[in-house]
């Protein structure tokens, strides 16, 4: 039989666990929901748009009822549990109506604070929560004309902008000098509330609220200085109590909300809360996406898992009043001893506010302009440290080279046809409607949906801040451990860490250590695992074909048609009259339809089928080519200036120290692609300056720069160090190379991970630490001795038929 | 109705791999998965017709290697939240030979 699953509370944290479990184990539990409210799970901080009239009820529905019925789940709305027995494990309902559990899950939310001044209980005071305070205050707003919402917060100007569309006449009172203090410092404070004068809203400041008028209907409000002001509606907003009667009572552990550990487990270990009611290590949320936090960890428990933990979570806030941008993050007042960069436009309503403490992103403000928002915060949570961009990172994320995206910075001002992510063609309104009708809530969620954001990434940041401006705080950012993929728990560094100290030496082993929950893994972790083996184990890891993306498999790149394009390897790109027409031939021989000179001074076939693959490179290999590695994460080419023999400019012998670098790294498999060149001067004409490994060479040596990319986001160097002779430009160079293949994730290119890493650290391993680069040196010179072997010829002389001839049959 | 055609022995196709069948109409990719199933389906993503056997096989889907479709062996039809399907064709191990059926 199974074992029997109770929800109290039918709300975004509770059905969100839900979904969850049934996801890891969807047969464990017999599941039944209660619910105060009539309706099926909604999405509760779409409420605002409702009451503006920008979407209906129907909208927000998360689960409709089908839903439920769908997943054996029997839901009970309108009948709210009056009491948990937990002796005899089982809740009572309202009506009286009983039902057992095995465990039971209470996600009872919280209640709007209703301040207990006389008066308050009065007809037309109300609270600004559900459904039903919505309706409430849409009829009101039919026959009345004065509102006042008392409550200067998130909550309070919403329900005051809501009300406002719907033609009353609206007054905030707000006890504190400045609005949205738990969200906002003082001049973006001030730019909202004048912005909201100008649309009309009324502000009383430093207000505090005696008592409210009338007989039996409210009348007016007056204060505590004797002053009074008339109103047909009272809206209190003054902020949220976790929802813990029910628990209280049933002598459940509380303080300010339900006490539970790090398995979201009460001090009842068969009873688990999640959400606004509860609270963890002190802290209490009235957000969101630390509630959709809380649920994956409680599910996990509750499908006995037993993996993951709930630490807490960092927060940020946008206000979803139609129009405008605002943003904040962490803990935006700064304290002494902290720094902060204020970017003020006055007249343009542009106020941009960043906290720094030893060097990290601690709080971001923002009005105004809120598009580098989300990047603010992703950094503010990785703990990134920002001492190379401070000069510039006020201005933005695209600022330091985003391409593509020019200074479209007010996403919320963006027309609905605005094109976002020019790979997919997805515009604006797509991505806004996904994320209303089907409910999303992640980025993820948005990628798989609309495809926006889902091929180069570049523009992850706008999609990032739609999703931010159409759900509110109901964002849920990614967490701050990101799991390599969707079948384990574990980050890439923990897995690359693991690998080493436990030496795993087969996919397998890894995928039984970090309890991988697919047996196969998926097309997203199998190429990554197969390339941490290799880059760890060089000699003992048996590479495995079936893991890698086809390109790798084929050692050529697959086109849009199905047909590969082939790039023979030039060392330094220099090439004969015998290379030349060797090329020629082969292209006549295989008629290739395309030829072009790239982008890395190599020349590539394109058109060439699959079936033809192995006889050309057959062709190439007695020519003396082997693979350029053009379709692999591996080192791809290295790029030389003309060179001191021809050039009047020319230092060193630029184009030879390009060959023997070439003959140094090719073959090596990389974590992504990653390219090299060598300038003979300072003019720097191989443009060495945006390579993952750069040389420019001068009149007294060499200087070496690493980390740079061209590409989607492109990124300068950083100047390694400067050194005299072309062995140390090899070993400074094989050095950084192994330190990158160790420790960067897979797929991911130097520059980010420069950055992610800082580069004093890279700086530190490489130049300070003599040792460790020697050290570095070794290990890649070793691994090299396996991963020299060109795969072309190998496949010439009948390596893998299997992966290039196909079967031919004729049907009968 | 089931007209099977050997088209190969099961070794033949390397596990979590595939190999293309040419037939006078079209492509077919026959899969194999780590516990030795074998699933055949037209070699055409119904996306935008990328060669799924190109892809990464594992468990009974495959990926598409164009834009990363999940495509169910079985049914032929892409996992959620993306939709489309390819056309899925019967297939038999006997004795070590793979059959399909067209």
């Amino acid at each position: 039989m199974k074992e029997k699953l109770v929800l109290v509370g039918n709300g975004m944290a509770g059905v969100r666990t839900l979904e969850e479990l049934l996801k890891l184990d969807p047969e464990r539990y017999e599941i039944t929901v209660f619910g105060a409210e009539p309706w099926p799970n909604y999405n509760r901080i779409m409420l605002s748009p409702v009451l503006a009239g920008e979407k209906t009820v129907d909208d927000i529905i998360l689960n409709d009822r089908a839903w439920y019925e769908d997943n054996g789940i029997t839901l009970h709305t309108g009948d709210p549990v009056a009491r948990i027995d937990r002796v005899g494990r089982k809740v009572v309902t309202e009506n009286g109506e009983e039902h057992s559990y095995d465990r039971l899950l209470i996600a009872t939310g919280s209640n709007p604070f209703i301040i207990p001044v006389p008066g308050h209980d009065k007809d037309g005071v109300i609270g600004f929560r559900d459904i039903a305070d919505v309706e409430a205050m849409l009829e009101a707003s039919k026959q009345d004309k004065k509102a006042v919402v008392i409550g200067g917060g998130l909550l309070g100007l919403e329900a005051a902008n809501g009300l406002m569309k719907n033609g009353m006449e609206v007054t905030v009172v707000h006890l504190m000098d400045i609005l949205m203090e738990r969200q906002l410092d003082r001049p973006a404070a001030t730019l909202l509330k004048r912005s909201l004068e100008e649309r009309g809203m009324k502000f009383l400041m430093e207000a505090q609220t005696s008592e409210i008028m009338g007989s039996g209907r409210v009348q007016g409000v007056k204060f505590a200085d004797g002053s009074e002001i008339g109103a047909d509606l009272v809206v209190m907003a003054v902020g949220i109590r976790p929802s813990i009667e029910l628990a209280q009572s049933a002598g459940i552990h509380c303080e300010r909300g339900i006490v539970v550990s790090d398995t979201m487990q009460t001090y009842d270990p068969r009873i688990y809360a999640v959400g606004e009611c509860v609270q963890h290590r002190g802290q209490t949320y009235g957000l969101v996406a630390p509630l959709f936090e809380q649920a994956k960890v409680a599910a996990n428990h509750l499908a006995q898992l037993g993996i993951a933990r709930y630490e807490g979570s960092v927060t940020s806030t946008k206000l979803k009043v139609t129009g405008i941008d605002l943003f904040s993050a962490g803990e935006f007042n700064e304290e002494e001893g902290d720094e902060t960069l204020v970017l003020q436009d006055a007249a343009a309503g542009v106020y941009k506010k960043l906290v720094i403490r030893d060097d990290r992103i601690k709080g971001a403000v923002m009005y105004g302009d809120t598009m580098d928002g989300t990047w603010y915060f992703q950094m503010l949570r990785d703990g990134t440290d920002v001492a190379a961009m401070r000069r510039t990172i006020l201005f933005g994320q695209h600022d330091l080279g985003d391409a593509g995206h020019g200074d479209e910075t007010r996403v919320a001002a963006l027309p609905d046809d605005a094109e976002i992510c020019g790979c997919n063609g997805v515009c604006k309104g797509e991505i806004v409607d996904a994320i209303i009708t089907k409910g999303l809530f992640t980025l993820g969620d948005v990628k798989a949906h609309t495809k926006a954001a889902s091929s180069c990434g570049s523009c992850t940041g706008l999609v990032e801040s739609i999703l931010a401006s159409t759900v509110g705080e109901g964002y849920d950012a990614a967490p701050s451990k990101k799991p390599l993929c969707g079948c384990t728990e574990y980050s890439h560094d923990e897995i690359i860490a693991g690998i080493r100290d436990h030496e795993l030496k087969t996919m397998d082993a890894v995928r039984h250590f970090f309890e991988w929950k697919n047996p196969d893994g998926c097309a997203a972790c199998r190429p990554a695992l197969n390339y941490y083996l290799l880059a760890r184990w060089p000699g003992e890891y048996q590479d495995d074909a079936q893991s890698r993306f086809i390109n790798e498999r084929a050692h050529g790149n697959i086109q849009k048609d199905g047909t590969y394009s082939v790039v023979p390897r030039m060392f330094g790109g220099l090439c004969t009259p015998s290379d030349l027409r060797a090329i020629a031939d082969v292209c006549e021989k295989f008629d290739v339809p395309e030829m072009k000179v790239t982008g890395g001074q190599r020349i590539d076939l394109f058109g060439v089928k699959k079936e033809d693959l192995p006889a050309m490179w057959k062709d190439l290999s007695a020519a003396g080519f082997v693979s350029g590695h053009a379709y692999g994460k591996a080192m791809r080419t290295v790029k030389t200036c003309a060179g001191k023999t021809w050039c009047r400019f020319g230092t060193q012998n630029s184009t030879g120290l390009g060959v023997r670098l070439e003959e140094l790294t090719w073959g090596s498999w990389m974590p992504h692609k990653f390219k090299l060149a060598v300038s003979g001067c300072p003019r720097n004409c191989a443009e060495a300056t945006i390579k993952d490994f750069g040389v420019v060479c001068v009149d007294s040596g060499y200087e070496l720069h690493v980390g740079g990319n061209g590409g989607i986001k492109v990124r300068v160097t950083d100047l390694l160090c400067k050194v005299a002779t072309e062995e140390e430009v090899l070993e400074y160079c094989g050095a950084f190379v192994q330190k990158y293949r160790e420790e960067a994730h897979y797929l991911e290119r130097t520059a980010p991970w420069v950055e992610r890493v800082g580069f004093d650290y890279v700086k530190q391993a490489i130049v300070d630490d003599e040792a460790q680069r020697k050290a570095l040196y070794e290990r890649f010179k070793y691994g090299q001795k396996f991963a020299q072997i060109d795969p072309w010829k190998a496949v010439a002389e009948g390596k893998d038929q299997h992966e290039f001839q196909p079967i031919e049959i004729t049907a009968a | 109705m089931s007209n099977w055609i050997e088209i190969a022995a099961l070794e033949d196709i390397p596990k979590l791999g595939s190999r293309v069948v040419k037939t006078d109409t079209m492509n077919v990719a026959v899969f194999r998965t780590r516990d030795d199933q074998v699933f055949a389906l037209k070699d055409e993503c119904p996306h935008k017709q990328g060669p799924l056997s190109q892809g990464i096989v594992s468990g009974t889907t495959v990926t598409c290697p164009l834009h990363n479709w999940k495509i169910d062996l079985a049914s032929g039809c892409a996992t959620g939240p993306d939709e489309g399907c390819t056309n899925a064709f019967n297939t038999k191990v006997e004795n070590g030979k793979v059959y399909l059926s067209i």
